[in-house]
């Protein structure tokens, strides 16, 4: 489609294991920071994998209007990352929203129109807070101490705020963000796995492409360190058990002797813009989004296609929407999830797709040093991606240098690699289900 | 010249039954699907009844097939069979030219129904000291519990893209693939954002629309606990009374509802019957509040105003609206304020209803089987029932369609759906044009 609108994008929030906000995100990876470490949000000695990438403390009264802080009882950890998210994203834009007039850092009016500021954020099966809801169940036990639904429906139902299904209803993240900046244009939440933030941001580029928004805030949040979101991957042998004593050794993407998944929290969101309009008001611009593709395996829900096919087909959907070919490609962010088969289809895919190309071509994977967080994992790839493309430099992945063979990828060491780099691409793929999703970010060209 | 979106097969499955014609039968015969709750002991619930799925087995639908999806959610096999039919509906099973590729899924599936017993057993294990007092969680005796409980593959199955991931698998689609879950609105949403996938170019077929289930223990405790279920437990039936002065609350239903939505020139080529075509979609947020609607009705108001100008029309081209109308007091009011406002002078003589009266509230599959009805209205000039309208409510004064179905030519229909937190859809559909 020839006239679609241009969209750029001018804004990144992050929340990583990390750090919080882009500029000290991208100097972690720089110095190869790790937020990968012990549990200490509960105690996690019974479980085989007692590591995973935790968000550094923050307030959420540092992020919002006093008048939301109220708010905050109706959040899960996944709504409030991506609330942090979208002020880091917002003021990065240089937007001026009712958030940030709110926080008294502007006097307005703003610079967004409500009506032309939409929405697209990936969420995932957001986790009960175990303690709350055990704590509540607990007073439904019997005179044997078993269960009793008959007691639950009566009475201890009641020990649950009035407002508890709230805070785990995954379409908060967008509420909550939309009611803090007042974005009243087109809003969804995507709820694919690691694919939801590819899915997002996608999609948002789709909706400002033709016209039924100016801006979009877009990504995606998710927290799985809690011992539900632990437990439901070791069940079935996801996690890396090996690591808990060298916990910065844990996230070994596309591994050589793979050993499984470290989970995570976090998550990203950014500003995407209609390219006229981040113009007009002089908006920094980090690159323009040209191309997005997704596609869908055929052949299971539990497993990748061994040959990656549909990851495969991403990729290729995103070029030929963006009208390049993998010769036009000069940066690759694979997702790189460290968990072993889909590592392994991964690496088929981008094989099969870029072929002797990726050994040409710098490569960056981000979960080495972060985990994987589920819905936010590919929009902290995208902000990354997006820095990286801007600056000229690839950053050092972490935890690659011992690489399957299979692996074609040119992952940088030690010190960022300087390059010029005009057209990159990054890829997600939810780990159940198998959708695929790739987006294909260049420098604006005049 | 751009590419138009047309409907070629729609598949069910209601708490009033899973035959296309069988249900709409039931439902211009003014039915209820609402009774008791018997998928879990709810009889001490402040609600204990619901619009629930009887009668179900997916190896109706998919015969031999069904034990490929054995481990499959509640949810995914509701999406499964409602699938299956929209297929055979618009003639795919015996059509060899389709290009896997160019056909995709776009649902609002909701969460598969969390798998209680084990997850209530590891709590209390977590949370009961050797003498039965309430104490902290323990998160070591819950691991040791949870550990030997919970079952991988279920807990898998519970994700939200599961169903879109089975219908994939299924139906062999291979393009784009998402799944929204913007709460009551999630499959007007993905049927609209569907239809944009095909407007655009990325596909030529979607397998569109939703699926949910929250008739388990934690579902009906949430909605209880926000006050948003009516308490009639002594008529069930009668419970679900949208725009009614004495509603006190929305019925909780369950099903799927599935449509394939298909580029128009690729269904003439291939001579499938159009039943209708996608012409307007409108998202919208409230940006208001998380817990109430904003009382001037901005959101809703906008998302349909973005649905008109899409379609190019405007609000004298609209026949029949087929209502959000959960039964609540807030949005029934709200509701009616916004389409008062819109419509202007028109309001009152286009009749407006809502199948939740029937069906309850399908949450994230509500959306897709209300546009179906909007399609099967306009194919049988006749608009479904808002039942248990008894009492007028000055609030609400409009034309609901009350008790009794309405013969009227429907040229175009409107459907709204607003989700929890303000993110609101409208779907416009026109008739086919002969």
């Amino acid at each position: 489609m020839n006239d679609r609108r241009r969209v750029v994008i001018t804004g990144l929030g992050v929340v990583a294991p990390t750090a919080l906000g882009i500029e000290p995100f991208w100097d972690g990876l720089i110095q190869k920071s790790t937020g990968v470490r012990r549990i200490d949000s509960f105690d996690p000695s019974a479980m085989k994998a007692q590591i995973a990438g935790s968000l550094p403390p923050y307030k959420l009264g540092d992020y919002i209007p006093k008048a939301y802080r109220k708010s905050a009882k109706v959040m899960a950890c996944d709504i409030k990352i991506a609330v942090v998210a979208s002020y880091l994203a917002v003021r990065d834009a240089g937007l001026i929203t009712k958030c940030t007039i709110g926080r008294g850092e502007s006097p307005g009016p703003t610079n967004v129109e409500s009506q032309r500021f939409g929405a697209n954020i990936g969420a995932g099966l957001i986790c009960a807070d175990l303690g709350e809801l055990a704590g509540a169940l607990a007073t439904a036990a019997d005179e044997n101490g078993r269960f009793s639904l008959t007691r639950w429906g009566a009475e201890g139902m009641t020990n649950l705020t009035p407002l508890w299904l709230l805070k785990f209803l995954p379409n908060m993240l967008a509420c909550h963000v939309t009611i803090v900046h007042d974005a009243q244009a087109p809003s969804n939440t995507l709820t694919c796995g690691e694919a939801s933030s590819h899915l997002a941001i996608g999609e948002a580029f789709r909706t400002i492409g033709r016209g039924d928004a100016d801006l979009c805030i877009c990504g995606g949040a998710e927290s799985k360190v809690n011992p539900l979101a632990m437990i439901r991957p070791q069940l079935r042998n996801r996690l890396n058990t090996t690591c808990n004593e060298n916990p910065e050794r844990a996230s070994q993407p596309f591994a050589a002797q793979p050993h499984g998944m470290v989970n995570s929290e976090g998550g990203g969101l950014v500003i995407l813009e209609e390219l006229s309009h981040a113009q007009a008001r002089g908006a920094r611009i980090y690159g323009e989004v040209t191309g997005f593709g997704t596609a869908a395996s055929s052949l299971s829900w539990v497993k990748p296609d061994e040959d990656g096919g549909p990851m495969a087909r991403a990729l290729t959907r995103a070029m030929s929407d963006a009208q390049v070919t993998a010769s036009d490609v000069d940066l690759v962010a694979p997702f790189g999830s460290a968990s072993v088969e889909h590592d392994a289809a991964e690496m088929a895919a981008w094989n099969k797709t870029f072929g002797d190309r990726l050994s040409e071509i710098p490569a960056m994977v981000t979960k080495g040093g972060l985990g994987n967080n589920g819905a936010g994992s590919g929009a902290i790839d995208f902000a990354a991606t997006a820095v990286a493309l801007h600056r000229n430099t690839v950053p050092p992945s972490l935890n690659t240098a011992n690489l399957d063979p299979a692996c074609r990828f040119r992952f940088v060491q030690n010190d960022p690699q300087d390059a010029p780099i005009d057209c990159a691409i990054t890829l997600g793929t939810a780990l159940a289900g198998g959708q695929s999703a790739a987006l294909v970010i260049r420098k604006v060209q005049e | 010249m751009s590419r138009r979106v047309v409907i070629t097969g729609m598949g069910w499955v209601t708490p009033l039954g899973h035959e296309l014609e069988s249900v709409w039968r039931r439902m211009l015969q003014s039915e209820s699907g609402v009774a008791p709750t018997t998928i879990f002991d709810g009889h001490t619930f402040p609600t204990s009844f619901a619009a629930e799925v009887k009668d179900f087995s997916l190896s109706t639908f998919l015969g031999d097939d069904a034990a490929r999806h054995d481990s499959a959610s509640r949810n995914t096999r509701f999406a499964l069979a409602a699938a299956s039919e929209a297929w055979k509906h618009a003639g795919m099973c015996d059509y060899i030219g389709l290009d896997a590729s160019r056909v995709g899924v776009y649902l609002g599936g909701g969460e598969g129904p969390v798998d209680f017993d084990p997850l209530s057993s590891a709590g209390l294990a977590g949370c009961l000291s050797d003498s039965g007092e309430i104490q902290e969680l323990d998160t070591i005796k819950w691991v040791q519990v949870a550990e030997k409980l919970l079952n991988g593959t279920n807990e898998l199955e519970q994700e939200p893209n599961l169903a879109g991931a089975h219908i994939a698998a299924q139906f062999g689609a291979e393009g784009p693939n998402f799944n929204t879950l913007t709460a009551c609105a999630a499959s007007t949403q993905a049927l609209g954002e569907a239809a944009n996938i095909i407007r655009y170019g990325d596909a030529d077929v979607m397998i569109s629309g939703g699926t949910h289930s929250m008739i388990h223990p934690l579902g009906m405790t949430g909605f209880v606990r926000l006050t948003a279920l009516s308490t009639r437990n002594d008529s069930p039936a009668t419970a679900s009374r949208p725009f009614d002065r004495t509603r006190d609350g929305f019925v909780l239903g369950e099903g799927a509802g599935i449509l394939i939505l298909e580029e128009l020139e690729h269904a003439r080529r291939r001579g499938a019957a159009v039943l209708g075509e996608i012409v307007g979609f409108g998202s919208t947020a409230d940006a208001f509040r998380i817990t109430d609607i904003d009382e001037d009705a901005r959101g809703g108001i906008a998302s349909m105003e973005r649905a008109m100008k899409s379609a190019g029309m405007t609000p004298d081209d609209i026949d029949y609206i087929s209502a959000h109308g959960t039964g609540t007091e807030e949005n029934d009011k709200i509701e009616s304020l916004a389409i008062t406002k819109l419509f202007g002078e028109r309001a009152g003589h286009v009749p407006m209803s809502s199948i939740k009266s029937m069906i309850g509230h399908l949450i994230a599959a509500a959306g897709a089987v209300e546009l179906i009805t909007c399609v099967l209205a306009m194919r049988d000039g006749v608009v479904p029932p808002t039942i248990n309208y008894e009492h007028p409510d000055p609030n609400c004064p409009l034309d609901y369609v009350p008790n009794k179905p309405k013969s009227i030519p429907v040229r175009a229909a409107l459907s709204n759906s607003f989700g929890f937190g303000g993110q609101n859809n409208t779907l416009i559909v026109k008739a086919p044009s002969t």
